[in-house]
């Protein structure tokens, strides 16, 4: 099995998993109670904070944990909305985000919560900083760009477009869902100037229900999970200690490996692009090389994604469509469709991204693989 | 309250010297149909089947609702042939009656005493019973009154050989043929909205059905595989299990696609599928195949289509929704449970690899030359022997 597919998610590391398994059945406290085993808990819950904080370079009651990457989008966006109501309900994002950001929009301008203002990127899905602070208004109380987009791992830039919109209107709250972006490319708050920031642990080998918002002392957000009052009464609910557990080991894991991870899936990437390019007719989607080293994504005209990835994986190799369609709907990602790429190369590509265990050896196989089955598919066409 | 569940079959009480046949297998169905709700004797007692409420009774009602041969059924109260316990009887299911509706004694209700007199025998005749047990009912109840046009509450009391059976409901049943008495046949599943309603109208009138789905993997994905699956599970909740044949078809769509000319696709498409569904129905021992087409739908249900593709098999093919609008299969579809699952967007066989513009008016001579091109027997054997049999539901 060679697997591709860690930008959906990822395997979780042994060692992280140890130390999951270890919080489920010995420190299984809970971190509220007052004895000695509800201490131990929420001793492993202040070290995974550190390591988050450390990662993120805040300070550890800056973070808060969540049940992933959408909880803590929804907290970033409800929570703002709901803090600023007096000043307005505006909100400005970019056309390609992830649908927890996107859908929660929609969702609530239709309760008539909020208004918002999609940005639309270039032809490599890159949003131009200018762009987004003109559609600043004065009853604007968010921006929300992503740090690192999923789906072609386009870098925002997001440090400039906080410093445009702080100049701009310094009421103005800035967020960045950074789910991609953590371990892959820098992200220290304080350098991104960001106010709110999304993190999650399964895309970097810890387990599923568990992420994270930084945000930033002095900035106020409503919660809104209440009850019990945990996590500084942010997010009520009894701490997912093995996840947070978890969680904290993955980050430390990342950031101390960042160096060397990263430069190895930047030669991953370019080898397996070298490779594709033989591929007739493939087309690079976004511009992966200036971008985060962990995702490529490539259509073939003639060839369905979807196709792609199940003919691909029969051969035990896991990639992911670019994005979910079907004959019937003819549903083009948001994404690629945004950045102009014709519908019939969307319809054909596929998402590769890599992860902590991937090889050379993998990513050449892969490359072969994708060859063959391209090849085999396009004597099947559609008239 | 109720001890006993009492059914009524329709349809199957006029089938002469077969009758017997007919009752046993409903009867089966009954019992199999709540055995995992632990009932399993059914009672036959002339024509009338009687179940335990050994369990929830609603769990037990819905079931019934899904038996096909059944016309009606009541739940009811069993007591002795005599004239004291059926008066207590009644008292109890007024009473019963009245807490339901929120009835206080100054409310009014209308009601009814209908005697059904099966065993001559008994003393009474109906119209003294109705009048007996009419007058015991309004001393004990003042709030009822007698309507015997248009009452709010009918108690009906049927005398039989043993006992006598005491209910006020009669909640209709789904009518048909017990699935199993008419044989068995071979459905084509394709995992759209139409093949699994063509299924269930098939078992309506007693058919037991065994699926057959076309599977193309890589080119549909092992999601759309599920589907089909969950799709004949919904079936078999009308009729017992249903075995799904999942054929390996992407060798035989790749050589259509390869050799034939792309107008025809379909149509030679579909009829690969007959025959391997008829192959299917020889090892099955299956006597009918059966399809969801509807005429005119699309290019491959038009006449001249249909007749193209029915021309490469012998066994009747049955075409339950060939008159039905698209509105009343899906209105039939939501109805039987299976139109959520079939809207869920999973590709299927007949949607790839179909071409923009199919030949809607098919000449057969035409078909039987495009297909000349292809290594028929080789396809055929290798489709069939890549099946793997799924059984769905208990």
């Amino acid at each position: 099995m060679i697997y591709l597919d860690n930008a959906a998610t990822t395997r979780v590391i042994p060692d992280v998993a140890e130390v999951v398994q270890k919080a489920m059945t010995e420190a299984f406290g809970n971190p509220s109670s007052p004895h000695t085993l509800g201490l131990e808990a929420e001793r492993l819950v202040r070290q995974a904070r550190e390591a988050v904080a450390a990662a993120l370079g805040c300070q550890a009651d800056e973070v808060y944990f969540t049940s992933g990457g959408t909880e803590a989008d929804n907290l970033a966006i409800r929570g703002t909305l709901q803090a600023k109501i007096r000043k307005g309900k505006h909100v400005v994002t970019s056309a390609v985000e992830h649908a927890a950001v996107l859908e929660t929009l929609k969702h609530l301008a239709q309760l008539g919560l909020c208004e918002y203002t999609l940005v639309p990127p270039d032809s490599t899905g890159k949003v131009a900083p200018e762009d987004v602070v003109k559609a600043v208004r004065d009853d604007t109380v968010l921006v929300t760009v992503m740090t690192v987009n999923n789906e072609v791992g386009t870098i925002q830039p997001v440090a400039e477009i906080a410093r445009l919109v702080k100049e701009r209107d310094p009421e103005v709250c800035v967020h960045s869902d950074a789910v991609q972006a953590l371990g892959k490319v820098r992200c220290r708050v304080k350098e991104l100037g960001v106010d709110l920031l999304s993190i999650s642990g399964h895309k970097l080998g810890a387990p599923k229900g568990v992420g994270g918002l930084y945000c930033r002392q002095g900035v106020r957000i409503v919660s809104q999970i209440t009850g019990g009052g945990q996590e500084r009464e942010m997010r009520s609910g009894t701490e997912n200690v093995p996840g947070i557990v978890g969680l904290g080991r993955a980050v430390a894991l990342a950031m101390e490996q960042m160096e060397e991870q990263t430069a190895l899936w930047r030669r991953l990437q370019e080898r397996l692009l070298a490779l594709l390019e033989e591929i007739p007719d493939a087309q690079v989607m976004g511009s992966p090389l200036a971008n985060a080293p962990h995702i490529v994504n490539v259509g073939f005209p003639g060839v369905r994604g979807e196709v792609l990835v199940h003919a691909l994986a029969a051969e035990g190799l896991f990639v992911s469509t670019g994005s979910a369609c079907s004959s019937r709907r003819e549903v083009a990602s948001h994404v690629l469709k945004a950045m102009g790429v014709n519908p019939q190369a969307a319809e054909g590509s596929i998402r590769i991204s890599f992860g902590w265990e991937n090889t050379m050896e993998e990513v050449e196989r892969a490359a072969e693989l994708i060859r063959e089955a391209v090849r085999d598919l396009r004597r099947f066409q559609r008239y | 309250m109720y001890d006993l569940l009492l059914i009524r079959y329709g349809e199957i009480g006029t089938k002469g010297k077969n009758r017997h046949v007919f009752e046993q297998r409903l009867q089966a169905n009954i019992a199999a149909a709540l055995r995992d709700l632990g009932i399993d004797e059914v009672e036959r007692a002339y024509t009338r089947l009687y179940v335990p409420v050994k369990a929830d009774l609603e769990e037990i009602i819905q079931r019934l609702q899904k038996v096909f041969g059944i016309a009606s059924f009541s739940p009811v109260m069993r007591v002795p042939l005599e004239v004291e316990a059926i008066e207590e009887a009644a008292v109890k299911l007024v009473a019963e009656s009245l807490r339901e509706r929120r009835i206080s004694p100054k409310d009014k209700l209308t009601f009814k005493v209908i005697t059904h007199r099966a065993n001559k025998g008994f003393p009474l005749t109906s119209p003294e019973m109705n009048k007996r047990l009419g007058a015991c009912l309004l001393r004990k109840y003042p709030q009822l009154t007698v309507d015997v046009h248009q009452p709010q509450l009918s108690v009906e009391v049927e005398i039989r050989e043993h006992y006598t059976y005491i209910y006020s409901e009669r909640i209709p049943g789904v009518g048909g043929l017990p699935v199993g008495v008419s044989g068995k046949g071979v459905l084509l599943l394709s995992g759209g909205i139409d093949s699994p309603v063509a299924g269930y109208q098939m078992m309506k009138r007693g058919v037991e059905i065994t699926a057959v789905h076309f599977h193309s993997y890589p080119f549909t994905s092992e999601r759309a595989k599920e589907k089909v699956l969950d799709l004949a599970k919904v079936l078999s909740s009308y009729g017992g299990p249903v075995p799904v044949h999942v054929v390996h078809f992407t060798e035989i769509q790749k050589a259509i696609n390869e050799h034939c000319p792309p107008k025809l696709m379909v149509t030679i498409m579909r009829r690969m599928m007959l025959r391997l569904a008829e192959a299917v129905a020889q090892r099955e021992r299956a006597a009918a195949l059966i399809t969801g087409e509807s005429l005119g739908q699309v290019a491959s249900q038009t006449m001249e289509s249909i007749a193209a593709t029915n021309a490469v098999v012998r066994l009747p093919v049955f075409r339950p929704l060939i008159g039905f609008d698209k509105t009343e299969i899906v209105d039939l579809a939501e109805r039987i449970g299976t139109y959520s699952i079939s809207i869920q967007p999973y590709e299927d066989c007949c949607t790839i690899f179909v071409p923009r513009h199919p030949e809607t008016h098919p000449k057969l001579a035409e078909v039987e030359r495009a297909e000349e091109r292809l290594p028929m027997e080789e396809l055929m054997e290798e489709a069939l022997a890549r099946t793997e049999v799924v059984v769905c539901g208990k």
